[in-house]
């Protein structure tokens, strides 16, 4: 769990172009949207897509966005979930 | 009513940007591509809102924050942009990316960015201006349509001051096409040369210019914008012609109350014929002075020429370095900017002093 | 600076009709125009349904008589803007100084995108030809030529509010005293890039859209064009048949809010509507009818009708919108929407709001589900609203 923490955090800065930022910086429980890293509706639609290109599950429901993506770690959880049960 | 230019913003191939003065030494570029000097965007943008913004975006966020931090004006009445290719590089990645991953896996970011009226709506954005917001999207006449539309607002009587720009850039992908259609020169040359040789092509360009006008006079304003006209695929030069002396007619005008043209010649012998022809007839015995040398030739150069027409009539003087002949010790009060792109699209603007 | 602007003529096609009188017995006898992709090529053909007009790229170019080599935003632009000049039959129009004012997305985008699969393989390949009209403005530019119009000629991008915005620069344009009569509105054809851009917005509906429904789950993509001819007092004097309505009000705002969603408390869209209430002098309760920008989004819809429930309420007038029969046109339907509310009021008729089940929880009104005929339509509001905040709304007023 804690690389693929590590490894989201790389992904998430890089698909959002957030260049300032670096990996260590985000904390895991750290809220993404809204407070914390401040991210928009777009962002959870690229989130979506990084989602698929990265880890092939789709979130086809855009409105389980806020819930799956509330936290590197909530994402991470959700990643895990999802992987289990495709394979 | 008079209009006037209180303020400018220019981001453009020379040393424009936070140099309301003209620049001393005109920057020099080699080959038949012209880029921008560009700021330091982040001093003007937040680095939240940066990160999503391409090239042209920046370009034309930061010459709008500038008029308006230059006018002392936090929020404009309105906003109205001109912008021919619009976000060329958002437009392009979108396209690339649909291509080689088959329409699959796209992100957004790239698809709402290409969006034409992406620059107009982010100063919006920024600024939380809830007022008239209107692009014109139309090739060689696209910063004029806005000027226009700013120019009825303001006789309207409904808004005191608009927010006008002219914003275009070039992209490798747009560069290699537009090469193909045999627009530029083959040689490589010096922009500084650009009149000097005779051949076929021109140099391409970028930038983004924005003003702020107002309808009301301040002690600062740079210039006052008196007409401005267009005309569509004149049949001949003879028609040109009548166009241009129906103009200054209009404006109870003598081409010898005129102090300077500033033409849109780009070099290319065969699209500069029609300002040579003009030359020798309603514009003879009239100082003129070019600007497509400076900053390329692109759909809204026009915007370039605004500015340095406003420059100048501010100092009352042309500026070294622009190859002027005429009379250095007159003062320069009334200008006529004149402009063509590919022979479809004219346009002229009287400037004059305050 | 406040002269009247009558609308002498109007042109459309869309998926619901060829021409106008096609598209009016379609809204009449409630027939949509979405279903399962035909022209259009792409991976997403079964599963995303779009509202495409029924002539294919040569059946086009044969009516127009031309050859079948420009783009699809072009032809279509064509058909209707020479409908309406048609329609209009002013007399002397060559020696009226006459405008063209068209709006599109994304221009010649359709040929645009067959260019550059080939050209990103090898920068020297692609026709030429293909790129040659990507730009919105030269697509205007065709139109123009086509139909003989060279005194003024200028394009408007401003997402979904295009088309909205280019009648009412029309109408000032003609109120500044700088032309008399203008052709004024826009087209957009499918094309791979917005489907799928829209599709990465995850705004689509993969069934048939239904606009102000709880239940809606976005929108339909549709194409076509939709123009009006605009004339002065004087120019509408001199035509045959009295104009049936004129353009009363106008307004354009900018919800400031973000880039592709809109606020929810719907500012810009009320800010467009109270705009354009104001400038014709109407009251709220004059209006009978709204033409709904409904494109059938979650995000639009509950702003769209949280600006009517503040500006309207409790008094709403009857509306609808008729993105349930043509599907999202984005630069044309303004235009088209415009060509609506004109027939509205020359038919006496309201067009309902197809597939809607079960009316929206926060609203008190409820958009019309069925025809209704012989009314008295005497004033007509149509909503833009498009990405980047940008809010039109138009008053059409029967004469």
């Amino acid at each position: 769990m804690d690389k693929l923490i590590q490894d989201l955090k790389v992904q998430i800065i890089a698909q959002l172009n957030l260049q300032d930022v670096k990996p260590e910086e985000i904390g895991d429980d750290q809220p993404l949207f809204v407070d914390g890293l401040g991210l928009d509706s777009i962002d959870a639609l690229e989130l979506i897509v990084l989602l698929q290109q990265q880890y092939k599950i789709k979130l086809s429901n855009a409105e389980d966005g806020p819930n799956v993506f509330r936290s590197v770690k909530t994402m991470a959880e959700y990643i895990t979930e999802h992987q289990a049960q495709n394979s | 009513m008079k209009i006037y230019i209180r303020s400018t913003g220019n981001v453009s191939p020379q040393n424009t940007f936070g140099h309301p003065a003209f620049p001393a030494e005109p920057v020099e570029h080699f080959g038949n591509r012209l880029k921008c000097v560009e700021p330091d965007y982040k001093t003007f943008i937040d680095v939240k809102l940066i990160r999503r913004m391409s090239r042209i975006i920046k370009m034309g966020v930061a010459a709008a924050m500038e008029c308006l931090q230059e006018a002392g004006v936090a929020v404009p009445d309105a906003i109205v942009t001109g912008t021919a290719y619009g976000c060329l590089d958002d437009t392009g990645i979108f396209l690339t990316k649909m291509v080689e991953q088959q329409e699959e896996l796209l992100a957004p970011t790239a698809f709402i960015q290409s969006t034409h009226n992406t620059v107009g709506a982010q100063i919006a954005l920024m600024l939380r201006c809830n007022g008239y917001n209107n692009v014109f999207v139309h090739r060689g006449f696209s910063f004029e349509s806005a000027l226009l539309d700013a120019m009825m607002l303001l006789k309207e009587g409904e808004v005191n001051n608009v927010l006008v720009g002219g914003v275009d850039e070039t992209t490798n992908t747009s560069h290699a096409i537009l090469s193909r259609f045999g627009l530029y020169k083959k040689q490589p040359v010096s922009n500084l040369n650009l009149f000097s040789e005779a051949s076929k092509g021109t140099i391409a360009g970028e930038g983004a210019a924005f003003f702020l006008l107002a309808n009301e006079a301040s002690h600062n304003d740079y210039a006052q914008i008196d007409a401005l006209t267009t005309f569509y695929k004149p049949a001949n030069i003879k028609e040109t012609a009548e166009q241009v002396s129906a103009f200054l007619a209009a404006q109870s005008l003598s081409p010898a109350a005129i102090d300077l043209i500033i033409t849109g010649r780009n070099g290319d012998t065969t699209g500069d014929k029609v300002y040579r022809q003009l030359e020798q007839s309603v514009f003879n015995n009239i100082a003129s002075v070019n600007y497509k040398n400076l900053c390329g030739e692109y759909p809204t150069a026009v915007a370039f020429a605004v500015w340095m027409a406003a420059n100048i009539v501010k100092s009352g003087k042309v500026p070294a370095g622009l190859g002027f002949d005429g009379d250095k010790e007159k003062q320069i009060k009334k200008i006529l900017i004149y402009n063509h792109s590919q022979n479809i699209h004219h346009s002229l603007l009287l400037i004059s002093a305050c | 600076m406040n002269a009247p602007v009558f609308i002498a003529g109007v042109g459309a096609i869309s998926a619901i009709g060829n021409n106008v009188g096609e598209c009016l017995a379609a809204l009449e006898q409630e027939q949509a125009g979405m279903g399962e992709m035909m022209y259009l090529q792409s991976v997403h053909g079964k599963t995303l349904p779009v509202a495409e007009v029924k002539l294919n790229n040569e059946k086009l170019a044969q009516l127009l008589g031309l050859p079948a080599v420009i783009s699809r935003t072009a032809m279509l632009s064509m058909m209707a803007a020479k409908e309406a000049l048609h329609n209009a039959a002013i007399p002397g129009l060559t020696s009226l100084r006459t405008g063209f004012i068209s709006a599109n997305t994304v221009g010649g985008m359709d040929r645009t995108e067959k260019f550059f699969a080939e050209f990103l393989l090898d920068n020297k390949k692609g026709k030429l030809r293909d790129v040659l009209h990507h730009e919105c403005g030269y697509i205007t530019e065709l139109v123009a030529d086509y139909l003989g119009i060279r005194n003024y000629v200028s394009t408007i991008s401003t997402a979904c509010s295009s088309s909205a915005n280019s009648i009412f620069y029309g109408a000032r344009l003609i109120r500044n005293d700088i032309l008399d009569v203008v052709v004024a509105g826009g087209t957009d054809a499918l094309t791979k890039f917005t489907l799928n851009g829209f599709n990465t917005l995850m705004i689509l509906d993969q069934e048939f859209c239904k606009p102000f429904d709880e239940n809606r789950k976005g929108l339909n993509l549709g194409e076509g064009a939709g123009y009006v001819v605009l004339v002065s007092e004087r120019v509408a004097a001199t035509l045959q048949h009295a104009p049936a309505c004129k353009l009363a009000g106008y307004c354009n705002a900018n919800d400031a809010y973000h880039q592709t969603a809109s606020s929810p408390d719907g500012t810009g869209s009320y800010l467009a509507m109270k705009g354009a209430l104001e400038r014709s002098g109407l009251e709220i309760t004059d209006i009978d009818y709204i033409n709904l920008h409904g494109t059938g989004t979650q995000n639009n819809d509950i702003a769209e009708g949280t600006a009517i429930k503040r500006l309207f309420g409790p008094l709403y007038p009857k509306m609808s919108s008729t993105k349930s029969y043509t599907g999202h046109t984005l630069g044309a339907s303004g235009g088209l929407e415009a060509v609506f509310s004109a027939l509205s009021i020359r038919e006496r008729m309201i067009f309902p709001n197809l597939r809607l089940q079960t009316p929206m929880k926060d609203f008190p009104f409820i958009p019309e589900t069925t025809l209704i005929k012989n009314v008295h339509v005497n004033n007509v509001l149509s909503n833009s609203f498009g990405f980047g905040g940008n809010c039109s709304s138009l008053i059409f007023s029967k004469t």
